[in-house]
């Protein structure tokens, strides 16, 4: 199979829908000529035209509002926040208009928009520009919540998004744009809420999504060396989330690590550990272990920035205080 | 000073106000020669540390993103010297000239820069996070706007304490479409706030022309909506800077801000780290060039006499010095301690 990055997989996505459905356009800051500020959208305000890619004005509020308001009448937008960070400007359109109005409505409207948005650390851009704040938007009944870490995933996922009737976040991850994967050249989608195991093994569970695949793919790696046979399971999505694979692996191995580069306080992966608790709670042999970013701020200095964020070492060190 | 003609992209002579309809006094030409010989060195100080940041950056020393100041040298200069060295400023992300023209600590900004221990924010912050409480700097910002309810709760400050203190908040031309503009000028105004909003208008705000985000000809005519003044000026002209600031601190210091400044000006380089400048022509950034504020400026102090060539070298040269020294400084500190990471989360 033909590989391409994770960045040429969105703008894929992004050309078959658009091609597909008249309804899809782009808006956002700096996606005209420049093509999006992590250049995912290259060449497409030649291909679509700026009434289908809609450079716009420093304007996040707006931005989401617009988005909103042509999915209650019609389209399909697809609005991009440059860094998750600064969707802190527009809470408002998220939280209480996109998620809301659905069932505010009782069903009378729908608002079908994707949020494409990315976040992470790794690029030594500080503490305005390297969070996680997934756990914000699952937090919040009405979103759904997307995290692929894969090309293959980012492409099926973004195509199944921009179809759903509800507004989806979707997050990328700024240090897996470049990496390669298989992409069929055939169209695939990918539904949303089924997990993927990313590697089989039968010693411990690692639960990890995003950019935290990688590094537990490359613990398990490590840990494969010592003879220590680990299980990644990737989500995809965490909103809806895939209960059953990640219990039918804990059934397997009767361990399980999970793995978060968001602050731990208040984390997603906090709330993985409370369902493991309340669905299978009877298959485990050892606690769960969580292996998450720091309470704190990211900071600049590339050797703290690392350090704030979990690492191959720190999840292999926590599957092995389990075992 | 050499005055900028009418061009397409250049400083459109129709765009700038008539200063003389506020009456803004020539209060540049009552300083002495020492303080005009002052401020050419210290946007001397901005252009070298800029370009030694480069340096780095060539190097790989710079982790992140950083934004350069080349070419607005005047803004930052020109209003610092027309204010009290205790009046507050509130940056933005493109604020190395703000610190610099604030007297800020040049060897520390650059062991900020490269992320070293003993930097302004102990090289958690970096380029985007730079505050110095000596020299009332407020700090600079990751966020677009973010800044901005910043200067106006500082302003606030000063009207509570009634001292006659006056906040100037610098904003970039693109920030002028977020939210918070509107609600904290609005606030300011009602609030007859002694606050100068300084909007360097740079002509663009990352890829997107002004002209292409906002439909007003001048930013500055968004004073109507506000009910407060607001003037266009010459943003590469350090003496229209200089006594437009003054003028209008003195109107805030007496209870009749906040003011809006809008300064055309022009970003001679790329936005940020990596930028390939696709939206905007070389020739463009060339005729931009003929009117550098540095160049414009010192040809004008030879020309009225303040100094000689020979003179104006020699400051350009201690400033070349002073920067180098930054440097090395910097190279030689200590990068901080894992032990740094959970601390300043919280005060005590
Ligand atoms: C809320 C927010 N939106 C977008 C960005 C990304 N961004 C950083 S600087 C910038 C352009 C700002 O333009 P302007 O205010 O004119 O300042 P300039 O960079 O030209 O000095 C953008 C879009 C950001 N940092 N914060
Ligand atoms: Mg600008």
């Amino acid at each position: 199979m033909r590989e391409i990055d994770y960045r040429d997989a969105i703008k894929e996505a992004c050309i078959e829908e658009m091609d597909r459905d008249p309804k899809v356009f782009l808006i956002g800051e700096d996606i005209g000529v420049y093509g999006g500020a992590f250049r995912a959208y290259s060449g497409l305000l030649e291909k679509y035209g700026p009434e289908r890619v809609i450079n716009t004005p420093i304007s996040e509020q707006a931005i989401l509002g617009g988005a909103i308001g042509a999915a209650l009448t019609g389209y399909r937008p697809i609005a991009e926040i440059m860094f998750i960070d600064f969707c802190g400007l527009a809470m408002d359109q998220i939280v209480n208009q996109a998620a809301k109005i659905k069932y505010m409505t009782g069903d009378a409207l729908n608002v079908p928009m994707v949020l494409r948005t990315q976040g992470g650390a790794g690029r030594g851009i500080a503490a305005q520009h390297s969070q996680s704040l997934e756990a914000w938007f699952y937090h919040v009944p009405g979103l759904k919540v997307v995290m692929p870490s894969t090309p293959y995933d980012v492409k099926g996922l973004l195509k199944t998004s921009i179809r759903d009737n509800n507004p989806v976040v979707f997050i990328e991850h700024k240090m897996i744009y470049l990496t390669k994967g298989p992409v069929p050249e055939e169209e695939y989608t990918i539904p949303l809420g089924v997990a993927d195991i990313k590697r089989e093994g039968k010693d411990v569970t690692i639960f990890a999504y995003s950019n935290m695949v990688l590094k537990a793919l490359e613990a398990a790696e490590e840990l494969a060396k010592e003879g220590i046979d680990c299980e990644v399971v990737d989500p995809r999505t965490l909103v809806p989330l895939d209960v059953e694979t990640l219990v039918n692996s804990i059934k397997k191995t009767n361990k399980v690590v999970v793995v978060s580069e968001a602050a731990e306080r208040g984390s997603v992966a906090s709330d993985i550990i409370a369902i493991i608790n309340d669905s299978a709670f009877d298959y485990l042999d050892a606690p769960v272990k969580r292996v998450c970013g720091l309470n704190a701020a990211i900071p600049y200095n590339s050797k703290l920035e690392q350090a704030c964020i979990p690492h191959k070492e720190s999840i292999v060190e926590a599957v092995k205080l389990i075992l | 000073m050499k005055e900028c003609t009418v061009r397409e992209c250049t400083i459109i002579k129709d765009k700038l106000t008539d200063l003389k309809e506020y009456k803004v006094a020539d209060k540049f030409k009552d300083l002495k020669n020492e303080q005009k010989i002052e401020m050419l060195k210290r946007m001397f100080h901005i252009r070298y540390f800029e370009m030694e940041v480069e340096q780095f950056i060539l190097k790989g020393q710079i982790y992140g993103t950083c934004h350069l100041y080349i070419g607005e040298e005047a803004n930052a200069v020109g209003a610092m010297n027309a204010i009290r060295k205790n009046d507050w400023i509130v940056s933005h992300h493109r604020g190395h000239g703000h610190c610099i023209a604030k007297e800020a600590d040049l060897n520390l900004m650059m062991a900020e820069l490269i992320g070293k221990g003993n930097g302004y924010c102990k090289g958690k912050g970096g380029s985007m996070h730079i505050a110095d409480m000596n020299t009332y700097n407020l700090g600079a910002n990751g966020i677009v706007g973010g800044g901005m309810g910043v200067a106006a709760g500082a302003a606030l400050t000063n009207k509570l304490q009634k001292n006659d203190g006056v906040v100037i908040g610098f904003i970039g031309d693109a920030s002028t479409n977020t939210g918070v503009f509107h609600e904290s000028l609005n606030l300011a105004a009602v609030w007859n706030l002694p606050l100068i909003f300084y909007c360097e208008n740079n002509q663009y705000g990352m890829s997107t022309p002004i002209i292409k985000s906002t439909k007003i000809k001048r930013i500055s005519d968004r004073k109507a909506a506000y009910g407060v003044t607001g003037v266009t000026i010459d943003g590469n002209n350090i003496v229209d800077v200089y006594n437009t600031v003054y003028h209008f601190a003195q109107l805030c210091r007496e209870g009749k801000g906040p003011v809006l400044i809008e300064a055309l000006t022009y970003r001679q380089r790329g936005h940020s780290k990596h930028d390939s400048q696709v939206y905007r022509t070389k020739d463009e950034v060339e005729q931009w060039k003929e009117y550098d504020p540095i160049v414009r400026y010192r040809e004008y102090l030879i020309e009225s006499g303040v100094l000689s060539e020979e003179e104006a070298k020699k400051v350009e040269d201690k400033a070349i010095e002073d920067i180098k020294a930054a440097a090395a400084f910097a190279e030689a500190s200590p990068y901080p301690e894992l032990s740094e990471l959970e601390t300043d989360v919280y005060a005590e």
